[in-house]
């Protein structure tokens, strides 16, 4: 349904872009990660035809953005970053320029109109100037003007940025149920966020696409990934690690002190799942186990890992 | 035509929802009376004309129409919304069309405020209608030319203030290239041609020839193909700009 083909954008010397392709069909959350200027933004403008691409293209729904810009544009709903919204307008007059500027007029407009009120929550504030709203408002009146024409592709930039802990959780449901007849992207500095609703994410730095798998994939690549966190009562906390350290299966193993008290990490060797032998090994020395817990992976080590890699690394494929 | 109606809407409420079209009606009509009545010397003159009245609109417009035209594009490069508003299924000319529609039919909205001279005229005597109303289309016409202007330097910047000062200067040479003054610089130096093309970009030359009852239709097209010239650099500029 979206098809992002080979998307280069220069900025004088700077390369912003560097040849990102990807698909997403329908039915899939795409969620867009990366760190701030790693070109998740322009990416997203060019795909919905703000700023022409230097080289490359996008198909949506099978009209190409640069060769049929108006029926490509019909096909997309985007909320742009920071949810830009005529500031002396209230959301009434916002969505009903929107509605005529997307063809829908009288009645047929007023319905549409009621439906994303409704949907997004801004009824109590619909004759309201934008200027006076609440940060979480605007971006909610932005993401109503983006969803009026129930577009197939729908692209928003951080559509939760500003909203409270509630309004997340409200945003994400209703992306969540928008689902299965569109193809969505969002992007977002929240990893929870991409665990909680994305069925993929990518990753990109420094303008190139550097990972494109499902949430869990990804969280498999973190080293915690099956690592079993133990907690001992009244032993000799290095005694038991150098038990541990004789497993087979285990990689190494830390002590470590945080919120929920002292207690050792063991991490696998190659992913391996090693809680059954840990637990038989407390079982032989009879230690008092107080907690034994598998660790699943961690997106923020993955996501710091994948887009802290120096940059070197990250062009070998041109290379080959 | 439907988009250009919906964009033509927006911008045109979009004046009244501010103080901003209220503050230059009156102060259009203010400005127009006094230099009319003080400085045109309306009644001394013992004549039932309004060749006072126009005589000041192309200074009139030299200060109030970049206040017209700063904020078509200048506003949405400044909060952004130029990234929704351009990624909406609409063709760049219908945008730099709706805009600028609006723009001129607010400053129609205050020329025509201005009929009440037209009526005393008619009371104090019989003026030569004719000459009028081509004056009143000559000088919507004028406004239209310098709004494209400012709607083209506005393109260009995101800085209101920027656009307004530019838009004068830049109005201000469009108005008086045929002075003596701005003749007299380039008597000497400059080719004969460069002399006539200059003295043929004068809005103020072809406007007072309309005033005074010269009507060539050439003076109209001018004003029109200078609308159509400029919003067409403004499309490319607005193009060539938005994202930066």
């Amino acid at each position: 349904m979206l098809e992002i083909r080979h998307l280069v954008k220069h900025f004088g010397p700077l390369v912003a872009v560097d040849d990102v392709s990807f698909v997403v069909p329908r039915g899939e959350v795409l969620g867009f990660l990366g760190p701030n200027g790693a070109g998740k933004s322009t990416t997203m403008k060019m795909i919905t035809g703000f700023v022409a691409p230097t080289s490359g293209t996008a198909i949506i729904c099978g009209h190409d953005i640069g060769a049929e810009p108006i029926a490509a544009k019909r096909c997309i709903g985007y909320l742009p970053e920071g949810a830009p919204a005529y500031p002396d307008m209230t959301p009434a007059e916002f969505l009903g320029f929107i509605a005529h500027i997307r063809g829908f007029a009288g009645r047929e407009a007023q319905l549409r109109i009621g439906r994303v009120v409704e949907m997004i929550h801004i009824a109590e504030v619909l004759h309201q100037p934008i200027e006076t709203l609440s940060k979480g408002y605007r971006r909610r009146v932005g993401v109503a003007q983006a969803l009026l024409h129930d577009p197939q592709v729908l692209i928003l930039d951080e559509p939760t940025d500003g909203l409270d802990p509630n309004q997340k959780y409200e945003m994400r449901k209703i992306i969540a149920a928008m689902r299965p007849d569109k193809a969505i992207i969002i992007s977002t500095h929240l990893l929870e966020e991409v665990e909680a609703v994305c069925s993929r994410a990518i990753i990109i730095a420094h303008g190139r696409l550097l990972a494109d798998a499902t949430p869990a994939e990804l969280a498999r690549r973190s080293r915690h990934h099956n690592a079993v966190r133990l907690a001992v009562a009244g032993s000799d906390m290095s005694q038991i690690q150098a038990e541990l350290l004789r497993l087979p299966a285990v990689a190494s193993a830390k002590t470590i002190e945080d919120g929920e008290g002292a207690g050792l990490l063991v991490f696998p060797r190659d992913g391996e799942d090693l809680v059954a032998d840990v637990a038989d090994l407390a079982r032989a020395h009879r230690w008092q186990v107080s907690l034994l817990r598998v660790e699943h992976g961690r997106l923020d080590d993955v996501f710091r890992e994948i887009t802290t890699a120096p940059l070197a690394l990250t062009s070998l494929p041109d290379a080959a | 035509m439907r988009n250009v109606l919906t964009i033509f809407r927006r911008e045109f409420v979009s004046y009244f929802t501010t103080p901003l079209a209220y503050v230059f009606i009156v102060i259009f009509l203010a400005m127009a009376g006094m230099l009319t009545f003080f400085v045109g010397n309306f009644f001394d003159r013992g004549q039932a004309d309004l060749q006072p009245f126009f005589a000041f609109h192309p200074w009139l417009y030299l200060v109030l129409i970049p206040a017209l035209s700063m904020r078509l594009w200048a506003e949405e490069r400044k909060s952004g919304t130029i990234e929704l508003f351009l990624t909406l299924p609409i063709r760049m000319t219908e945008a730099v069309v709706g805009k600028f529609l609006a723009a001129w039919c607010f400053a129609g909205i205050a020329l025509a405020l201005t009929f009440p001279f037209w009526i005393t005229v008619n009371l104090l005597g019989r003026p030569d209608n004719g000459v009028i109303v081509a004056s009143y289309i000559g000088s919507w016409l004028m406004a239209g030319a310098l709004l494209a202007i400012g709607a083209c330097v506005s393109a260009a910047t995101k800085n209101q203030v920027i656009a307004f000062v530019v838009t004068a200067a830049v109005a201000f040479i469009f108005t008086v290239a045929g002075s003596p003054v701005v003749l007299g610089l380039l008597q000497g130096w400059a080719p004969e041609w460069l002399i006539g093309a200059v003295t043929q970009i004068s809005f103020l030359d072809r406007f007072s020839a309309i005033t005074r009852g010269v009507l060539d239709i050439r003076d109209f097209g001018y004003f029109v193909s200078m609308i159509i010239a400029f919003l067409l650099a403004n499309a490319i500029l607005v193009d060539l700009e938005k994202a930066e």
